[in-house]
């Protein structure tokens, strides 16, 4: 049987539980809601991460370590353009620039960043393919991911506790009395901070700032603690009377029931 | 004959089985099951499982049925059916446990996300000393000065019908401010 199905029920720290315990070769593939990734494992171990259209080229990796500037990386995109990555390290490790450790050790940190990621997503199909194996141009690490899953599965816990007390990303967000004045803001807040209206949804914000739902829930529990803003309604949302409320049509009529109500209630 | 509903939402043990109680004209038709958990357990004996029921007659063509939510989260996925074409609800709050605020406030949230009808927050047990003031209530509940937030005793038919009252009052001014 193939290992496929949906991420509401069956959450990404499982599956990777599964996919070690199984000693599993093959790629992991997740459709999220904007994005796909490809995990790729071999006997258990994470060999290879590749999430959406990100640039995970070992020269991209580098420059985001810091392990080359910016010049060094545009030199290397231009002379190394058809390279491939394993190419590229035995460059780079013949040249005397960075040892193999060093290359592992930062695309390990990448991939486990990656991971990380994943974990944020709650919504989404998976499959697992066998055959897929990871790519063979790409330097593959072996990576044990116990301690990864442990980190994920707390992050799934603040999760459960954010979607309780954010549970619909569907209200909209409007300032308090409390003027915004000597609060010191961390760009992502000041990010969420500039689209407060009550004509916005949280999950407008969120798609606007490309944050990912635990992010949003993250932020804008903080400002909720600070006082700084409240849950609203969507403002310009319909107030929308759903036809099963009232037995009749008429707003007259309806009113009339409602006075009716409030006289039979008042002589209980 | 004509129905409508209102929904009395809350926490475990916030009182909105004896709420209905207190005004329905029948036995609350209730699904109470005995407590699995020690520490719930302690707290009361049994607790709704699916809903309660209440009804008040208003005349021979209307009726207003009362749906009690169960409280444990583990059953929230009767919230959203009992919430379904509901004039507005009701969110009960243990005024003595604060422990519970937390929740309530997100059981609020939840139904609040269900339906965009009008909703009051009844304070019950406040008539018990260890009962927090309506005030630092609203702060702990983050509710903005317009929600409602009524002292309540569940037990005490009169203040059941002002919570009521007052609900059916919102209900009223929303219809008149929309267009």
């Amino acid at each position: 049987m193939a290992l496929h199905g949906n991420l509401r029920d069956f959450t990404i720290t499982q599956l990777l539980n599964l996919i070690i315990l199984a000693s599993k070769t093959g790629t992991l593939i997740v459709d999220g809601i904007s994005e796909q990734a490809y995990i790729s494992f071999r006997e258990g171990k994470l060999a290879y991460v590749r999430i959406g259209k990100e640039d995970g080229s070992l020269a991209a990796v580098l420059h985001k370590a810091n392990k080359i500037n910016v010049n060094q990386y545009r030199a290397i995109a231009d002379r190394a353009g058809q390279m491939t990555d394993k190419e590229l390290g035995l460059l780079l490790v013949n040249a005397g620039y960075m040892t193999r450790e060093d290359i592992l050790l930062n695309l390990q940190g990448y991939f486990t960043e990656m991971v990380r990621r994943l974990f944020t997503w709650v919504e989404g199909i998976f499959r697992f393919e066998n055959e897929m194996l990871p790519p063979g141009d790409k330097i593959n690490i072996r990576l044990d991911l116990e301690n990864i899953i442990i980190e994920g599965s707390r992050q799934l816990r603040e999760l459960d506790q954010l979607q309780d007390e954010i549970p619909s990303l569907d209200m909209a967000l409007k300032f308090t009395e409390r003027p915004l004045t000597h609060v010191n803001l961390s760009v992502e807040e000041w990010k969420v901070v500039k689209f407060v209206d009550p004509k916005n949804t949280m999950r407008q914000i969120a798609g606007t700032n490309k944050l990912t739902e635990i992010e949003i829930r993250r932020i804008v529990y903080g400002l909720l603690q600070a006082g700084l803003v409240e849950l609203v309604r969507p403002a310009g949302a319909p107030v929308q009377q759903n036809p099963k409320m009232f037995p009749m049509q008429g707003k007259e009529e309806r009113k009339s029931l409602i006075n009716k109500l409030i006289g039979r209630i008042r002589t209980i | 004959m004509q129905t409508v509903k209102m929904v009395v939402t809350g926490p475990f043990n916030a009182g909105k089985t004896q709420f209905i109680q207190s005004v329905s004209e029948i036995d609350v038709v209730a699904t109470e099951r005995k407590i699995s958990s020690d520490e719930e357990r302690s707290v009361k004996p049994a607790t709704t499982v699916a809903m309660d029921f209440g009804r008040i007659t208003v005349d021979g063509d209307l009726i207003l049925y009362l749906f009690g939510t169960p409280g444990q989260k583990r059953f929230d996925f009767m919230w959203e059916i009992l919430s379904e074409g509901m004039l507005g609800f009701i969110v009960m709050v243990d005024s003595t446990r604060p422990e519970t605020f937390r929740e309530a406030r997100s059981i609020l949230e939840t139904f609040r996300a269900y339906a965009p009808t009008p909703f009051v927050v009844a304070a019950n047990k406040q008539d018990i000393e260890d009962a927090w003031e309506l005030e630092d209530m609203r702060h702990a509940l983050r509710l903005d000065q317009e929600t409602k937030l009524l002292p309540c005793v569940a037990t005490n038919r009169d203040t059941v019908k002002t919570v009521l009252l007052e609900l059916l009052y919102c209900i009223l001014k929303d219809m008149e401010s929309a267009k």
